[in-house]
């Protein structure tokens, strides 16, 4: 079982909790190649290691945030407001 | 339909046994050999699970390709070949998917005399059930997909699935109101699959390496030319890469970002009991599915765990609903223990079918995106697999099944049209 740490509300269980994939997708404009535009739908990076990614709290205060986490050991380095700037994360 | 029959002297059937009890079974040889790198291959398998090794057998078996190592980072079969639910069938929804998987189920049928080893392939039925007017609904719109498709269906009323599986709780919360049953489903032994093409495949000049771990690949002006490996550089003329949940991480020593996510996918097995199941039934309501294997245990899945993963392990959170849900279905196995737990890591695409085509690197083929039914999947796999390394081509069952269709639009969204995990 996951901890996770809502900014808003502190440490809860993961199955409060709904993983929206991974964050700081920008969209491309509209006038991009069809192959910009599959990148954007479809291609991620679904790294072995540090993933930053987005997470709803769905069953709690309903807001998203952003969270660094480990794909490998599932520890979760960091979680911070869609708002705030990225902070420093291990390599 | 069973393709080019490798029979080799297996030595395996009941008389062997006997004589081997007069030996103290001290007869029994290494199924498959292992051999030392050469220092270039005309094809090069990255990955020894099921669909690696189908692949690496019908290169040899129906090309004729035999200079073709398999390479494996730990053992033949030790990724998500050993760690799934055994369940083969073919219940999808669109045209391609019917026509690629029936295919899988058709070369299955065959399997044990075409490579003389038996898989223990048992087409005991495979059962979905309904549990309200929609699920109902939606099992009458498959069956009818699944009959257009040429695919067994039959679909059954309470006392059909009742008369079945007289097992099922009798008082549950959720009220069985019908079933789909695919006859030809069933289940196999996993590690049989593995080891039979393994078998083959070596015994047609295959080489077959374990622990020997891809490190890179190097690729000159658009081609890919050789594989790095713990063991050296080994060159190719071609390169299969069939790795499941790895896909993304091989995919990256090419440079290539892939259209694929790594999820961890939970199953289960309880105590070995007395035979009490003789079918698989999947409830998509209750979120369980089961059946039973030969050894007696009862063989449980649960769902993915809906975020990034490459541990294999699942969530606790899962394997509490999948216990809830057997138990909603069957309450008398309530009493079970859990034996035994495993997870393994799924390449999940965004229309949930898979992608077995050559990359934008020249000459490196993927066959991925099996997401969390790839076992059913082995044989057409690796047929098709097999087939566009050495004819160039994509066979025309997997023409529809490449990364073209991310950049069309011209997806095959199993996800939302068979209406069940994949």
């Amino acid at each position: 079982m996951l901890k996770i740490d809502c900014p808003y509300c502190g440490a809860r269980a993961e199955t409060e909790f709904r993983c929206g994939g991974e964050s700081l997708i920008q969209r491309p404009l509209l006038d991009c190649s069809d192959a910009e535009w599959a990148a954007y739908l479809h291609t991620r990076k679904n790294p072995k290691g540090l993933h930053v990614e987005r997470w709803h709290h769905a069953h709690g205060c309903g807001m998203w945030f952003n969270a660094a986490r480990s794909t490998v050991t599932h520890r979760i380095h960091a979680t911070w407001a869609m708002r705030d700037p990225v902070p420093e994360l291990p390599e | 339909m069973t393709g080019a029959r490798a029979r080799t002297p297996s030595g395996h059937g009941a008389l062997s046994l006997l004589r081997g009890g007069l030996t103290g079974q001290s007869h029994w040889r290494p199924v498959w050999a292992e051999p030392e790198p050469k220092l270039g291959y005309d094809v090069v398998i990255i990955g020894g699970g099921g669909h690696g090794l189908a692949a690496a057998h019908y290169l040899a078996a129906n090309h004729g390709i035999a200079n073709v190592a398999l390479i494996e980072r730990g053992w033949l079969g030790g990724g998500n070949t050993g760690r799934n639910t055994t369940i083969i069938r073919s219940n999808y929804f669109f045209s391609q998917s019917a026509a690629f998987y029936d295919f899988s189920v058709q070369l299955y049928e065959g399997l044990t005399r075409a490579l003389d080893y038996n898989i223990m392939f048992s087409q005991r039925g495979m059962w979905m059930l309904a549990h309200d007017r929609h699920g109902l609904e939606m099992l009458r719109r498959s069956a009818n997909a699944m009959r257009l498709n040429g695919v067994d269906a039959e679909l059954h009323d309470e006392a059909g699935v009742r008369a079945a599986i007289p097992q099922l709780n009798p008082n549950p919360r959720f009220p069985i109101l019908g079933g789909l049953n695919q006859p030809r489903g069933g289940t196999a032994r996993h590690d049989a699959v593995a080891w039979a093409y393994a078998r083959a495949a070596s015994a047609a000049g295959v080489h077959i390496l374990q622990n020997t771990e891809v490190t890179g690949l190097r690729i000159e002006g658009g081609r890919v030319h050789a594989v790095q490996t713990t063991r050296g550089e080994i060159g190719c003329g071609k390169v299969g890469v069939a790795v499941a949940g790895h896909t993304s991480v091989v995919g990256k020593l090419a440079g290539l970002e892939l259209p694929v996510q790594s999820y961890a996918l939970q199953a289960f097995v309880s105590e070995p009991v007395k035979p009490c199941l003789d079918t698989v039934i999947l409830s998509p309501a209750t979120g369980a599915y089961l059946s039973q294997s030969d050894k007696g245990e009862l063989v449980m899945g649960a769902g993915l765990d809906l975020f990034l993963s490459y541990a294999q392990r699942g969530s606790l959170p899962w394997m509490e609903q999948t216990a809830a849900g057997v138990i909603e279905l069957f309450p008398q196995f309530s009493r079970l223990r859990f034996l035994r737990q495993w997870a393994g890591i799924c390449d999940v695409v965004h229309d949930s079918s898979p992608i077995i085509d050559e990359s934008e690197v020249s000459g490196l083929h993927f066959n991925c995106g099996w997401g969390t039914g790839g076992f059913k999947a082995i044989p057409a796999g690796g047929w098709c697999l097999a087939h566009h390394l050495a004819t160039g081509e994509p066979h025309a069952l997997a023409r529809d099944f490449g990364f073209a269709r991310f950049r069309t639009g011209a997806l095959i969204d199993e996800a939302a049209g068979a209406g069940i995990a994949h």
